[in-house]
């Protein structure tokens, strides 16, 4: 299973921070700024996977966001690689054309497209339409709550 | 303006921010203005409260006053507040806090609510953060959940149930019959999560394994599906039809095929199928092939899969993308002690891995070309790996070199090559070698009898150019110093001979001891090295009578003691040095004094450092060596009798005093159960007892015990030994000459016998004594042994 996925920028700021494992908080903190450092002072064309404490480090760079994950040790490295790929694929369908300030902006929502793709670290789905369609549906009906409160607001409704 | 502008703006105001400061003072204003709207009553704007907090936490900011309201709007009716409470809610609690305890009742609601979208926020909460308690207790309404509802819920209740057997296995039983039901399932989400919760039941419980393992069939045909069937939009990634779901597949098929013939064999085709037909050329493909290649090495698959398996990742390695070359080395380095000779065909393309830039590839081809080193290939491997010596990068080093070493101990073709091998690595990487090298190097010198002109040759002439490598100019001083008389004969069949003068090799030594470079236990290697020359050299001997006498009040207190005993051999013991300083034998590597890197016994290490540091040890012998003639030891068994200086009377010059306690505490050492003794002589008052242990096949260790059972002291005492002709016989030094009266005290000296031919053992040995002013002088023969003997 995965352990964490961290999203994180060239300078090392953390953009998006997920944990499948409990961990304290100051552990966290930890692992971060461990990984923030491993993985900024690899060279340009290194190998994608490195190796710490007992877990497999995944990570790659799109653009200007460093993508990071950590595996089992019994975890198939290239299919981690192509799961965070999927990751960014729909973020990218979702924001269109995604770039870092997507992410800032709409950190939220980046999450709730991560909750939809991996669930306690496993993939849950693997059809893209579908994962689509499910996160429309869901801000559909976020929409429509929120429009329903709008309009309930104006009127003076309870 | 919608409320979640505000969110934003927020964001965009943090991020003008210009400095540190000014970031915390917008911060603290926005965390206020969120505590206050808290505390008030539900006003329509809570969910962008709590997401401006999550915000704000993420940045690194405490948020913990976020957590109640992450439970009250979980509460919530409105779908919205839900989404960002149960994000809160994995955000900032986990099962340590006591809140998270509030929310497990919300959760069983929302399990149960009509819409999946708030189902599926339960679920995903509960298998990110629930805790043992919570699992138990909700684990029923997942069982439902995996039974009766739709895809996309049965999915996430598969996933939400591996982690509830994660926390609490005993649950796996409750998930077994739910999970045999959904392997008939179509959907491929919802397979991929049933076969993820088998995986996790089957590794947790034997009998659940067995269980599964009828289902092999199924998943076979699942996998063929995959595999066989045309392009499907929906799944396909790079030309490969759902490469998660057949990963997974494959990982499951690798535990039910683990250890059992039947379920391997049903297994065999269709990895067989899986190997040829996945195309490669993209990651997707790769992983399902490295996939493959993993369950094929683990499960009893038959020979021909295997060789493929590893053909598959010889090709890897050729692949032009370095993750693909990494893993290759990975699995490589797993099945090469089982698969030894497939792994072999592409030691090129390993050897080859040497030189690429990455430093993880590279460690893991020293790794797997380490592993593959053979008699066969060891010469032709070695030149490689001693390129790569010279260029790799320095946290390599010491890994490197003490796998050469190691291979080179166990495959080298002739002594020469191992000793310029070793060399080599010296002069290479001297500075990166274990500490060990400079004695396992020295005893392999004396070893090589024929090559010590050689030897010499080659490290006088490392010597003068470079004298930085300490344990190249340690080794070096020590060649010099035993074999100075070969080097200035001026002649040497094997290299190109160096014309030198006594005093050239008498300014490289002292170059040595005075350099800022040189470590003290160098300069103790060079100065014993100078004293040794005095005995092999002609002319310049007040040469080195005048360093010796110099280092007499060197401020290091161990040159000073050797220079000090090296004066009182020139000065009183005078007819003694040549004695003293003759050539040492060969060093016999299982010996206690010697240190032999992994072999030696963990006390015996750590006393080692403590003691000597780099100095050699040597075994405490007296220079009678090998006698094969019945007749009685000459002069040469006498003990000499000790001066306060020399506190022992091993003429090891080295270790004169080091050397000494280290017997004592070996002694101390001793561990095993005494064998039988027998009496062998007894007279006036002295008894002597043998006592025999067998160490090898030809080799024993005799011990002399003497004891005294008079009045007054014995002094003077002295055994000699003497074995028939073809048994070799050693002499160590006896604890002492004097027996206490009344039996308070022994003396006890350690005879090593070597019979070769096995003939029938015969000691002969002569005591002398001095007791009550009166020399007493006998023979005893012994012809049997006790029965420990042979």
């Amino acid at each position: 299973m995965m352990h964490f996925l961290l999203l994180f920028s060239r300078q090392g700021k953390l953009r998006l921070q997920k944990w499948f494992t409990p961990v304290p908080e100051r552990e966290k903190k930890k692992i971060v700024r461990d990984m923030t450092t491993m993985v900024l002072g690899r060279k340009p064309r290194s190998c994608n996977f490195l190796h710490w404490k007992d877990l497999k480090i995944v990570y790659k760079k799109y653009a200007s966001l460093y993508f990071c994950c950590g595996l089992d040790a019994e975890e198939n490295e290239l299919l981690a690689l192509e799961v965070l790929h999927r990751y960014v694929e729909l973020l990218d369908k979702y924001f269109g054309n995604v770039c870092e300030l997507d992410i800032i902006f709409n950190f939220e929502k980046a999450y709730f497209i991560l909750d939809e793709f991996l669930l306690g670290g496993e993939v849950q789905e693997t059809s893209k339409q579908v994962l689509s369609r499910s996160i429309e549906a869901s801000d559909m009906l976020q929409e429509a709550e929120i429009d329903n409160s709008d309009y309930d607001l104006e009127l003076g409704w309870p | 303006m919608s409320p979640s502008v505000r969110l934003q703006e927020m964001i965009r105001v943090i991020r003008g921010a210009r400095t540190q400061g000014e970031e915390r003072g917008v911060i603290q204003r926005e965390c206020a203005a969120i505590r206050a709207q808290f505390r008030q009553a539900d006003n329509g704007t809570r969910s962008h409260n709590l997401a401006k907090l999550l915000y704000v936490h993420m940045l690194g900011y405490p948020a913990h006053f976020g957590q109640m309201e992450c439970v009250r709007l979980i509460a919530s009716p409105r779908y919205n507040e839900k989404r960002v409470g149960y994000l809160g809610a994995m955000m900032l609690l986990d099962e340590k806090q006591d809140a998270s305890l509030l929310i497990t009742n919300s959760i069983k609601n929302d399990l149960s609510h009509s819409s999946q979208y708030v189902q599926s926020l339960a679920l995903c909460t509960l298998a990110c953060m629930g805790s043992a308690e919570m699992c138990r207790d909700l684990a029923p309404e997942i069982d439902r959940l995996l039974r009766a509802s739709n895809s996309y819920i049965k999915k996430k209740a598969a996933l939400c149930a591996v982690h509830m057997v994660r926390k609490v296995p005993e649950l796996g039983e409750l998930f077994t019959p739910a999970a045999r039901s959904l392997l008939s399932e179509k959907n491929h989400g919802v397979l991929h999560g049933a076969v993820v919760l088998i995986t996790e039941l089957c590794e947790r419980n034997p009998d659940t394994l067995e269980q599964f393992r009828k289902a092999v069939p199924e998943l076979v045909l699942m996998m063929k599906g995959l595999v066989m069937s045309g392009y499907s939009p929906e799944h396909n990634v790079a030309g490969i039809s759902d490469p998660f779901l057949q990963v997974r597949i494959l990982r499951l098929l690798r535990i039910l095929g683990r250890n059992n013939d039947t379920a391997s064999d049903a297994m065999n085709d269709l990895l067989a199928q899986v190997a040829t037909n996945t195309d490669s050329s993209k990651t997707a493909g790769s992983a399902v092939l490295y996939e493959t290649v993993l369950t094929v090495m683990d499960i009893k698959s038959e020979s021909g899969l295997r060789v493929l398996a590893v053909n598959i990742l010889g090709r890897f390695l050729l692949n032009n993308d370095r993750n693909i070359r990494y893993i290759s080395m990975t699995s490589l380095q797993k099945i090469v002690q089982t698969d030894h000779n497939a792994v072999q065909r592409h030691r090129g393309t390993i050897v080859d891995c040497l030189k690429d830039q990455d430093a993880s590839v590279k460690r893991r081809a020293l790794e797997l070309s380490l592993a593959l080193v053979s008699a066969v290939n060891i010469r032709s491997l070695m030149k490689e790996l001693l390129l790569f010596l010279s260029s790799c990068p320095p946290e390599l080093r010491a890994h490197t070199t003490s796998g050469i070493f190691n291979a080179a101990e166990r495959y080298a073709p002739s002594q020469r090559w191992h000793i310029d091998t070793i060399l080599h690595v010296l002069t290479t990487a001297g500075g990166d070698v274990r500490d060990e090298t400079v004695p396992n190097l020295i005893q392999l010198i004396t070893t090589a009898t024929e090559l010590h002109c050689y030897t010499v040759h080659k490290l006088y002439r490392a010597l003068i150019t470079d004298i930085s490598v300490q344990s190249l100019v340690q080794v070096a001083c020590w060649c010099i110093g035993e074999y100075g008389d070969l080097l200035l004969r001026g002649e040497c069949e094997e290299t190109e001979p160096v014309q030198v003068t006594e005093d050239d090799v008498l300014d490289a030594l002292e170059t040595v001891l005075q350099s800022h470079m040189s470590s003290p236990a160098t300069r103790g290697f060079a100065l014993t090295a100078t004293m040794k020359l005095s005995t092999r050299i002609t002319h310049n001997v007040d040469r080195i009578r005048s360093i010796v006498s110099i280092y007499g009040s060197c401020i290091d207190v161990e040159l000073q003691q050797r220079a000090v005993e090296y004066n009182a051999l020139f000065k009183k013991y005078d007819h003694m040095r040549a004695a003293v300083l003759e050539r040492m034998p060969v060093i016999d590597k299982s010996s206690p004094g010697h240190t032999n890197g992994e072999s030696a016994g963990g006390t015996i290490k750590e006393l080692e450092p403590a003691k000597l540091t780099q100095e050699i040890v040597l075994p405490q012998e007296p220079s009678n060596q090998v006698c094969d003639l019945l007749d009685l030891l000459g002069d040469s068994g006498e003990p000499f009798q000790p001066s306060p200086s020399l506190s022992s009377t091993a003429p090891g010059p080295a270790s004169s005093t080091a050397g000494g306690d280290l017997l004592d505490l070996l002694g101390g050492l001793d561990v095993t159960p005494a064998p039988p003794s027998v009496t062998v002589y007894e007279k006036n008052g002295v008894t002597l007892k043998l006592q025999t242990d067998r160490q090898t096949d030809t080799g024993m260790t005799v011990t002399l015990t003497a004891t005294n059972s008079t009045d007054g002291d014995i002094t003077g005492l002295t055994l000699q030994a003497a074995v028939p002709k073809s048994v070799q016989l050693q002499m160590k030094a006896p604890s002492g000459d004097v027996i206490p009266a009344h039996g308070l005290g022994q003396v006890t000296q350690t005879v090593l016998l070597n019979n070769p031919n096995k003939v029938s053992l015969k000691i002969r040995v002569r005591v002398c004594y001095t007791s009550q002013s009166s020399v007493c002088q006998d023979t005893v023969q012994i012809d049997s042994f006790p029965s420990t003997a042979w």
